[in-house]
Formats: C-alpha cells, sequence, structure tokens
C-alpha cells in the first residue's frame, strides 16, 4: 500500500529524511519509534504533502501511485490520512461545515452524491460516540476551545468519519491521559479492519499497549536504524534509545524540535 | 484644519448651494448660507491635511459635479431586484437624492412612531431637525457635513417617542440611476429616538450602472435615556463612486447604540463613524467590514467620544482586501476629564489577498482622565498556511479552503448583527466577492 524508497526531505534546506525505506502492506499497523528530533513528524507531515517540507530525492508511491507530485487534498482523497499532533485551530469556520465539507469532497471523489442533512447527522452521531467526543464541540469552530484530549479525540473521529485506507497517527498519543489514551487507542482499534493499514508515530510505547503493532521501526537521525516486531517497542521502553548509539541530547536539529 | 483646495472647487459649490437656497422652508435659508459660508472658511481638505493623508481627496474636490436635474425613472422590478430577503420593513425608496412615494412602502406605523420622507417633516418637526441641521461633528469631516447642510435635498426623519418601539426596521433604500454629468446627492438622516425607545434603520446605497457621482450622507442618531437604537449602512456605490457618509450619534444616559457598516462599493469612499457617548452608563458597538478590491479605496475614520462616566464602547472593523485594493483605518478613542470608569476596546484587523493590496491602520487613543479601561488592538496578515493545510490533510481543495477561511474572517463581523435578514444577506455578498465564493454557498445553508 505505501512504498517508500531513498527518502531525503528538507526543511528550509536543512535536511531532516535522509534516505528512509518503508513498506506497509494493506492491513498492517506499522509503528515508528525514534527519539525526539529524528524525523518522525517531519514524515508524517511530508506523506501528507505539507509545503514547508522539501523532498530533495527518493520516491513514495500510496497504492503504485506516484503521491510527492500530488497536492495534500488529493492525497486526501485517495485515502491517505494525518491525525495531526498539533491540530490548527481555525476560529470562524464552524467544525460541522468544515466536515461536511470534507466528507463530501471524499464522496465526490468516489463518485457519490452529496450527503444529505438527516444522513450526515446520523453518521456524524455514529462516530462520534466511537471516540466519546461530546457532539457539543461540533458546534464551535474548527478545534477552537477544545482541549488537548478533546482534539486528539477530534482527530480519530475525523478518521472514522473519512475512512482512509492509510491512517497516520503522529504522536496522538502527546499530552494524553491515561483514560484519554485508553478512548483513543479504543477508537482506533475498532478502526482497524481488513485492507486498512496505520502508521502509528510515538515517542514512548505505552499506546503500543493498546494498539498493538505489527512491524516497529526505530527511527534516529533521519533513518530507519531498526526493524522488529512489537517486543522491539519493550526493549526500547526498557533501555532507551542509547542502547542504539543514539544520544538523544543531541539528536535534535533546531528546525526538527 | 483643512487646507483650503482651489478656489475653483469652492466656488462652484457656492453656485450650486445658490440653486438650494429657497429650497425648503424659509427657517433653512440662513442654516444653508450658513453652511457655505463655512464651507468657503473651512476649505476642502487635501492630502496635506493629516486626517486626509492616506486618501486623496482630490477626485472629490477636483471634480465638477452638477446637482441632479430630471427625476430618473425607475421601475419597480428594478427595486426589487435590491429587495433584502424575508426583510419586513418600512421601506422608503429614493432614486438620484430624491424621495419616490410610487416605489415606497412605510405602511402602517406604530404609535408613537414617525417616518417621513425629510421633506415633509422640516416644518412639522423643526424642533428636533433645527438644532442637528447645521450639525458639524468630527473635525476632518466638517467641510462635507457643512456641504450636506447647504445641499441637502431630501432625506429621512424618524422619530420613536418616549418608552415606544419600531415594529419592524425602516429601510432606506437609496438608488442612483445614470446621469450623464457626475452628479453630487446629499441624503441626511435624522433618526431620533426619545427615553427608553427602541428601533432600528437600516440604509443602504445602490446604483443601477457604474456611472459617476458623489454620495455626500450625513447621518444623525439621537438616543435619548435608555434608549436603544441600531444603525446598518449597506454601502453599494457604482465602481467609479464616490461616497461620503458620516455618522454623528449622540448618545444619553443608559443609552445604546450600535452601527454596523458593510463597504463593498464606490472608488473611494470614506466613512466617517462619530460616537458621542454623552451620559453616564451609555453603550456603545461599532461594528464593521470593508472589502475593497481592483483599485478601490475605503477609508474608516472613526472617533469615539467618551464624554461621561461609566460608558462602554467597542470598535470591532475587519477589512478584506483584494487586488489593488486599499483600505485605511484611522481609530480615535477620546476620553474626557469626567469620563472616568471608561472601558474603550477597539480592534482592526486585515487580511490581505494579493500582494497588491494595501492596508493602512492608524488607531490613536487621547484620554484625559485617569481611571479608564482601553485597548486597542490592529492585525495585518495573510491567511494561515497551517489552516489551509489542515483543511487540505482533509480533502477540501485549497480554493475552498482558502474561500472558507476568508468568509470565516469575514463572517465574524455579521454574528454581531441582530437583524437576521441582513446577515443572512451579507452573508451572501461577501461570498459572492470572495474568490470561488460561490462554490461555498451550498455548505453555509447548512
Amino acid at each position: 500500500m505505501l512504498e517508500i524508497k531513498n527518502l531525503h526531505a528538507n526543511i528550509e534546506d536543512q535536511p531532516i529524511l535522509k534516505g528512509l525505506d518503508l513498506t506497509i502492506n494493506a492491513g498492517e499497523v506499522h509503528s515508528i519509534m525514534g527519539p525526539n528530533g529524528s524525523g518522525k513528524s517531519t514524515l508524517a507531515q511530508v506523506l501528507a504533502g505539507h509545503e514547508a517540507f522539501e523532498v530533495t530525492e527518493g520516491e513514495v508511491r500510496f497504492h503504485g501511485e506516484d503521491i510527492l507530485e500530488m497536492e495534500a487534498d488529493e492525497r486526501a482523497r485517495a485515502g491517505l490520512f494525518l491525525a495531526f499532533q498539533y491540530p490548527v485551530e481555525i476560529p470562524g469556520v464552524s467544525t460541522m461545515q468544515f466536515l461536511k465539507a470534507a466528507l463530501n469532497a471524499h464522496r465526490k471523489e468516489r463518485g457519490q452524491d452529496e450527503i444529505g442533512a438527516v444522513e450526515f447527522m446520523q453518521l456524524v452521531k455514529t462516530k462520534a460516540k466511537l471516540v466519546e467526543l461530546n457532539q457539543e464541540l461540533l458546534k464551535r469552530p474548527v478545534n477552537e476551545g477544545f482541549s488537548g484530549g478533546e482534539k486528539k479525540r477530534h482527530e480519530i473521529f475525523q478518521l472514522a468519519l473519512l475512512e482512509p485506507s492509510l491512517a497516520i497517527l503522529d504522536e496522538t498519543d502527546s499530552g494524553l491521559d491515561i483514560d484519554a489514551l485508553r478512548i483513543v487507542a479504543e477508537g482506533v482499534n475498532q478502526l482497524r479492519k481488513e485492507g486498512r493499514s496505520f502508521l502509528v508515530i510515538t515517542h514512548y510505547q505505552r499506546l503500543l499497549n493498546y494498539i498493538v503493532p505489527d512491524v516497529v521501526h526505530v527511527l534516529v537521525n533521519g533513518r530507519i536504524v531498526k526493524t522488529g516486531g512489537r517486543e522491539l517497542a519493550l526493549e526500547l521502553e526498557k533501555s532507551g534509545y542509547a542502547e542504539l548509539g543514539v544520544d538523544e541530547e543531541a539528536e535534535q536539529p533546531a528546525a526538527a524540535r | 484644519m483643512p487646507t483650503t483646495a482651489p478656489t475653483e472647487a469652492i466656488a462652484h459649490y457656492e453656485s450650486l448651494a445658490k440653486q438650494r437656497l429657497d429650497h425648503g422652508p424659509a427657517w433653512l435659508r440662513p442654516i444653508r448660507e450658513q453652511a457655505i459660508a463655512r464651507l468657503a472658511d473651512l476649505g476642502l481638505p487635501t492630502r496635506k491635511h493629516e486626517e486626509w493623508r492616506y486618501t486623496d481627496p482630490a477626485r472629490l474636490t477636483q471634480t465638477n459635479f452638477t446637482l441632479p436635474s430630471d427625476r430618473a425613472t425607475v421601475t419597480a422590478e428594478q427595486v426589487a431586484r435590491f429587495a433584502i430577503p424575508d426583510l419586513d420593513a418600512h421601506t422608503l425608496v429614493f432614486v438620484n437624492g430624491r424621495y419616490v412615494a410610487e416605489l415606497s412602502h412605510i405602511g402602517k406605523l406604530p404609535e408613537g412612531v414617525t417616518v417621513l420622507p425629510l421633506n415633509d417633516a422640516l416644518d412639522k418637526h423643526r424642533d428636533r431637525i433645527e438644532p442637528h441641521f447645521a450639525e458639524e461633528g468630527e473635525p476632518s469631516s466638517k467641510a462635507f457635513t457643512a456641504l450636506n447642510a447647504a445641499l441637502c435635498d431630501d432625506g429621512v426623519f424618524v422619530h420613536i417617542a418616549e418608552n415606544k418601539q419600531l415594529d419592524k426596521p425602516v429601510l432606506l433604500l437609496n438608488i442612483m440611476a445614470g446621469t450623464d454629468e457626475p452628479t453630487i446627492t446629499n441624503p441626511r438622516t435624522f433618526f431620533l429616538g426619545d427615553a427608553n425607545a427602541e428601533g432600528t434603520i437600516v440604509e443602504r446605497y445602490v446604483s443601477l450602472d457604474d456611472s459617476v457621482y458623489f454620495t455626500n450622507a450625513v447621518a444623525h442618531v439621537e438616543a435619548g435615556q435608555g434608549a436603544h437604537l441600531s444603525h446598518y449602512l449597506i454601502e453599494e456605490e457604482s465602481p467609479k463612486a464616490f461616497q461620503l457618509s458620516t455618522l454623528l450619534t449622540e448618545q444619553s444616559r443608559d443609552s445604546n447604540v450600535d452601527s454596523h457598516t458593510m463597504l463593498f462599493g464606490g472608488e473611494l469612499v470614506r466613512n466617517n463613524c462619530n460616537p458621542r457617548l454623552n451620559g453616564e452608563g451609555g453603550d456603545c458597538l461599532v461594528n464593521g467590514l470593508y472589502m475593497p478590491t481592483d483599485h478601490q479605496h475605503m477609508d474608516n475614520h472613526m472617533r469615539v467620544e467618551h464624554n461621561a462616566a461609566h460608558c462602554d464602547s467597542r470598535q470591532f472593523y475587519k477589512g478584506v482586501l483584494n487586488g489593488h485594493g486599499r483600505s485605511v483605518f484611522s481609530g480615535r478613542i477620546r476620553v474626557e476629564i469626567d469620563a472616568q470608569k471608561t472601558d474603550a476596546k477597539q480592534t482592526n484587523a486585515n487580511l490581505l489577498l494579493s500582494d497588491d493590496a494595501d492596508a493602512t491602520t492608524k488607531p490613536q487613543l487621547e484620554i484625559y482622565a485617569d481611571d479608564v479601561k482601553c485597548t486597542h488592538g490592529a492585525t495585518i496578515g495573510q491567511i494561515q498556511d497551517e489552516a489551509i493545510f489542515y483543511l487540505m490533510a482533509r480533502g477540501v481543495d485549497r480554493t475552498s479552503a482558502r474561500a472558507m477561511l476568508v468568509y470565516a474572517f469575514a463572517a465574524e463581523s455579521l454574528e454581531r448583527m441582530q437583524l437576521e435578514p441582513v446577515r443572512n444577506m451579507l452573508g451572501k455578498m461577501i461570498l459572492h466577492r470572495l474568490p470561488q465564493g460561490d462554490m461555498l454557498e451550498h455548505l453555509l445553508e447548512y
């Protein structure tokens, strides 16, 4: 489903990804772990099509298609979803209008008609339950006045609504207390299904207690240095990144922090 | 004080004023004479005048505008084009500055409410009109209020007696219909509410074509003790027109006035807004949106005067600029020595949609009292890239994402308006002015 070969990416001329290879097959859950500044979030943003990052080398194929030439919205409609680490607050844009615009953009891509008001409300209700999202929040502008946990649940709620084939969760666990973490993880687990893949980016393995990955990768200094099963995450938890020769303090280029 | 512009312009206006001297009752004549004398004395402003530094009045003062001569024919169908959907209002239609009874429908008025074309009110309500006809307002527009007094042809008089309410808004529809010569109209609005009166007035300026003309409008709003009055100005003049509108409000104790201004049309627009809080406990809201595009120039000149203690004023003006559009926001809050416990807030935010657009903002505080709370904030910016990326990452295309964000920025001004039909119409008008805004329309109906 996703094939990344020798990916190099810069931000403001500073190289962050330095030859990253990764393959995710349909239905698999991969996790990328790594110290701060190793390039985890950069990878997520590059895959989603953020313009601040410049891909200098390599290729990314999604469902066999080269997505590097595609705009962020085209990638989204092709089935790639990014759950943001820091969801943006957008004053003045009503969450319901935004969700409807997003959903209809997907439906149009699939050749479906726009969703009717009643059906839409029904759908929102069902999906909101999945992550115990208070529907009152949806009456507010996008992410405005949401707590950290509510923002993360809102991300997973959108995932449920848009039904992508690949979901990238960028440090969805950051800033969550254990209850919120459990709710988010359970939501994700309910969305696991045949043919849908996940890329779970995290600094700590605690999220992986709930979302059990098939494959764990360790990203250091812009490259994947180790790949293994879920036991790799537990090893890292125990011994830290130092075992891999990483000095966490030194591994933080300013632009990637 | 304005510096004197070419004397020919003054001489020209003097000759126009002579044609107007006998228009109206005898008591008005000396007022007109004094007004034109004052104009000659003041001179017309030029760019050297500080308050006109960013808006060149030369186009206004160098064109030989004439008074509208024949009444242009405007049909009921043409008037219907400007109907505000779902708005039930006492409607007065003016064509080229003059009241047209056949096109108007004032209808039945509640007890204690008077709504009259100005010329029918001059004698009957002289006591309420005369003291304010020569009113000057804030210093930089004195020349134009004097010009209005000298040349005023028509307008409206709305009076709400003590404890009475307007049952529905009064709508003034000012239609300009093409004339061969550049013309000047000087509409005058009197909107008076006695103690505890309530009412809303909507002034809308439109054009049937793109002719050159100058609307020099003055509105006098007077809120008695505890009165609650709302004033709306919707400006959609011809793309070659000039509009100078001056809103003067006088507020007594515990009164509440809100003013909402939407500037869409015109080549050069100057919107003077001068609320004066004269009694304790007064509250005013000054809300506005301007959207210059192409080569439009829109200047908003605010002067909020706190003359009594315990008054609150809130100013929110927003600009969305596109093309070579230019805007000026000059906001002065003046707090007199006796106006203790004043709470004044002013914000001006501008969104630039093109590299050639230009916004100038100049907040000014003039405070003579010591126990006050005054804040002002001004921003000029572009749409946030991160917000666009977030919307796009959910599948919304770039154009729609931009339109959504610009609409959200602009529409905040609408949220402060009570009059729902006006709000809805303005929402659509904002959309139509945005690049690709039309495609959002169905979405926002949701």
